[in-house]
């Protein structure tokens, strides 16, 4: 029998509050052998570690539910969280079910973090993963192709055996089925976002750091055809596109109370790593080639890849604004996070230039107190729906 | 030798100003720097062009041979900085939409376009013809550039410096940075400039370069003697100024550091200590190695702190922030692209934590020092991100006393007087009593 919505989400939101990462542990236990990579956002190319036998787990930090106290002693309160929460739970034995981490290529704090991963657990597998700013298949290709080498070497070396090019082939495979599916559920979500809120889209998609690729994707299929088998009542709210929240993550209330406030989430930046690749991976030829030319021609903007012009700056966003029918963004950014806010001026410049309008507010993934946030995500929406009149 | 300065006023005060020494060689980079901003703000009306780029990873002797005149962002901000005139500029910035989060340097350049484009000695700034995006070590040059480019349309060429996450510089690294200089970056200075490359022509600035370099690590390691004749924090800060900035590779530079090493070797020949604002320093009771950047708006005041407890900086890692010269590093005529590649690749700040402890660790040890202060910057992830880690690696394995103060780069703000005089005095008293203990063991 099919699952429920409630049922569905039910099993997401277990997934997303167990900070033991259960199921991760569960999954190494059912086989001999079986290791795991932890990674933090923003990207990284899963498919070399599912090629390896091994699980890719997607480290989004500590959310609110975890107490900080071991963390903060490493970081002056001028940082971010997520390194704090992050550290908290490498300290605290939580992630001991992970052989390995990857500190993927965004922002000085995460990169610093692989550095500090290094001395703190010298037991692990630990890697600085850096991607191309350079975006020619014969300058940062090439570059980027011995990196993801080095990677497959050193995945396959933990693995205890070579990953063969068959076996990147099939992953690619794998994940590129789990990309048409997450597509599919922004697109329905974009469609009747009365339908699948992101409170629910959020746990679903998070679902996917710590679950199996298949299963993730069969997940998320299920939750589709769940959630429009049920018709849930239309409001009259207005459609926004979320932005700066690629890394930390914000607290699960925030989204709620950016819904409750009377705004549809119609696309975000939320755990890009599903979406960076933006269509898929050639399935034939050299699978590294094709990983490299998907990630400099095929990806996702985002803060921490370099516009190569000018007139590109924002053009993700006001593809997304548009044919989203998104009536305003919303800039919610973690405090100190440098990649979000200083790219935050210049995507509001391209957004004045359009007529779009916009409202900002920063977060911590623990934020506590949502009235404030409630408050303006409300009288924005209202002013939307005012102007829109109008 | 050295002359006393009248120091520029800090703000409108009834109080006299006091005199300021400094060394001649001091002098002499302030007339450099105060020249080079002159050849910026007269670039365009001599027909040249204006390029900028950062320090760490800065192509100078490249950019040389295309004639442009040379601008470093980061320095503009630190001297508007000690001019105390970040403030305002810091403020503009946030006003017109720039997060109080983030790094003050860029907004303190942001505030100072928005407040009608005057450089540091108040001639005018143009704008660049070229943004030779150097992204070397620190994420918000990245974003830095993107925001000018966002205001003023200028050509902007990428040269992405991997980091050394492992610790070290693979092949792969190196032949990424040389095609990208051959391939990206000579092609854009070529077309932008009007100027062919004549590589010959680089040949010859590195060779500079290279006996430049020499000079400054002499001048830099001269602080292992006791006493220290030189501050190897503030007063490297005159040091590095030629070195990191627009005249590395030039004939003046040469010179420049020619001059400096020989009054570094005679006061060492006199058993002399370091010149610092207040007068020759009488008896060197600390000897400390500092990670991080100084704060700039409060300079003298912060230098004055050091130096009326008889504390000298004999090696700092921001001396290094524009290159590592001192672990045998030299730019090489004989393979000039590879050797701007690798230049690029092992400044401080493109080094792994590990890379930067054993670096702190050494110093330690090779300058008997008795401990590290870090001066944690709150702009500067690329620094500040895991200081603490670092304080209490190097306390492990050096025994030595490590103490961590806060201040900014160039915003007034964030510099708190007291509290770093506080933490200071008991960091002070912590060696003494460090030294004691060890007395009374021996």
């Amino acid at each position: 029998m099919s699952q429920t919505v409630q049922q569905i989400v039910e099993r997401c939101q277990a997934l997303f509050e167990d900070l033991n990462f259960t199921s991760v542990k569960e999954w190494k236990a059912a086989a001999p052998g079986r290791k795991a990579i932890g990674f933090m956002p923003v990207y990284v190319p899963r498919e070399i570690i599912h090629a390896a036998g091994m699980l890719p787990v997607g480290i989004m930090g500590g959310g609110d539910q975890l107490e900080v106290i071991q963390g903060d002693a490493y970081y002056q309160s001028y940082i971010c969280r997520i390194p704090r929460s992050t550290l908290e739970l490498g300290l605290t034995g939580r992630l001991d079910c992970l052989d390995g981490m990857l500190f993927p290529s965004i922002c000085d704090v995460i990169r610093n973090l692989s550095g500090m991963w290094q001395i703190l657990f010298k037991d692990k597998y630990v890697r600085y993963f850096d991607v191309p700013q350079n975006y020619q298949d014969s300058v940062g290709g090439t570059y980027y192709i011995h990196e993801m080498q080095v990677l497959r070497d050193d995945i396959g070396k933990l693995a205890g055996k070579p990953i063969s090019d068959d076996a990147l082939r099939a992953s690619i495979r794998v994940y590129n089925e789990n990309r048409r599916a997450v597509h599919e559920l922004y697109q329905y979500r974009a469609a009747k976002p009365w339908q699948a809120p992101t409170s629910e889209v959020y746990v679903v998609l998070r679902a996917g750091m710590v679950l199996p690729v298949e299963e993730h994707t069969k997940l998320v299929r299920e939750y589709i055809a769940a959630t429009d088998a049920v018709a849930r009542p239309v409001r009259d709210n207005a459609r926004i596109v979320l932005t700066g929240a690629f890394c930390e993550q914000p607290p699960l209330s925030l989204i709620k109370s950016i819904e409750m406030a009377g705004c549809y989430i119609v696309d975000d930046d939320f755990m890009l790593v599903m979406r960076m690749l933006t269509d898929d991976v050639l399935e034939t030829g050299d699978p590294l080639d094709e990983l490299s030319k998907s990630f400099l021609h095929r990806s996702m903007q985002t803060s921490s890849k370099y516009d190569e012009f000018k007139k590109d700056k924002g053009k993700y966003l006001l593809d997304s604004t548009k044919l989203n029918a998104g009536e305003g963004v919303i800039f919610a950014a973690p405090s100190f996070c440098d990649p979000a806010l200083l790219e935050r001026p210049m995507l509001q410049a391209v957004l004045n230039e359009h007529k779009i309008p916009y409202t900002a507010f920063k977060y911590a993934e623990n934020t506590g107190q949502m009235a404030p946030i409630r408050e303006q995500a409300g009288t924005f929406a209202d002013s939307i729906k005012l102007w829109s009149a109008a | 030798m050295s002359t006393p300065v009248q120091m520029t006023p800090a703000q409108a005060s009834k109080k006299p100003v006091p005199v300021a020494q400094k060394e001649d060689a001091m002098l002499l980079q302030k007339e450099m720097i105060n020249r080079n901003y002159h050849e910026i703000a007269t670039a365009h009306d001599r027909g040249k062009k204006v390029a900028a780029t950062f320090v760490p990873g800065n192509l100078n002797e490249l950019v040389m041979c295309f004639d442009f005149a040379r601008s470093l962002p980061e320095t503009n901000a630190l001297q508007n900085g000690m001019r105390k005139k970040s403030g305002k500029m810091i403020m503009d910035a946030e006003r017109d939409g720039h997060s109080e989060d983030v790094c003050t340097y860029v907004k303190a350049d942001l505030g100072a376009m928005l407040g009608g484009e005057i450089g540091p000695t108040g001639e005018p700034m143009p704008h660049p013809d070229l943004l030779l995006l150097s992204y070397t070590g620190c994420f918000t040059f990245m974003k830095w550039f993107e925001l000018i480019r966002q205001k003023y349309n200028c050509e902007t060429t990428m040269l992405h410096v991997p980091y050394q996450g492992d610790g070290k510089i693979s092949q792969n690294m190196r032949d990424y940075v040389v095609k990208q200089i051959k391939e990206n970056v000579i092609p854009s200075l070529e077309r932008v400039s009007g100027v062919k490359f004549d590589i010959d022509r680089l040949r010859q600035y590195m060779k500079e370069s290279a006996r430049a370099e020499g000079d400054l690590v002499q001048v830099l390691q001269s602080a292992k003697n006791r006493p220290s004749p030189i501050d190897g924090y503030f007063g490297a800060v005159y040091y590095i100024g030629p070195m990191f900035t627009a005249f590395r590779g030039t004939k003046e530079a040469t010179e420049y550091y020619r001059v400096l090493r020989q009054e570094i070797e005679q006061r060492v020949r006199e058993g002399k200590g370091p010149i610092t604002p207040e007068g020759e320093m009488a008896e060197e009771k600390y000897r400390l190695v500092v990670e991080g950047p100084p704060n700039w708006t409060h300079f003298r005041e912060f230098w004055k702190m050091f130096s009326d407890e008889g504390a000298v900086v004999v090696s700092s890692t921001y001396a290094k922030v524009g290159g590592v010269y001192d672990f045998g590093f030299r730019h090489d005529p004989d393979h000039p692209i590879e050797s701007l590649a690798e230049y690029c690749l092992g400044c401080y700040t493109n080094l792994n934590l590990p890379q930067r402890i054993d670096m702190i660790c050494k110093y330690i040890d090779e300058y008997q020092a008795d401990g590290l202060l870090i001066n944690s910057i709150k702009s500067c992830n690329s620094f500040s991100a895991g200081q603490l880690l670092i304080l209490r690696e190097v306390e492990k394995r050096t025994g030595k006393p490590a103490a961590f103060i806060e201040s900014d780069l160039v915003d007034p703000r964030y510099f708190s007087p007291a509290n770093i005089k506080n933490r200071l005095e008991s960091y002070f008293q912590m060696i003494k009593q460090k030294r004691a203990a060890a007395g009374a063991v021996h």
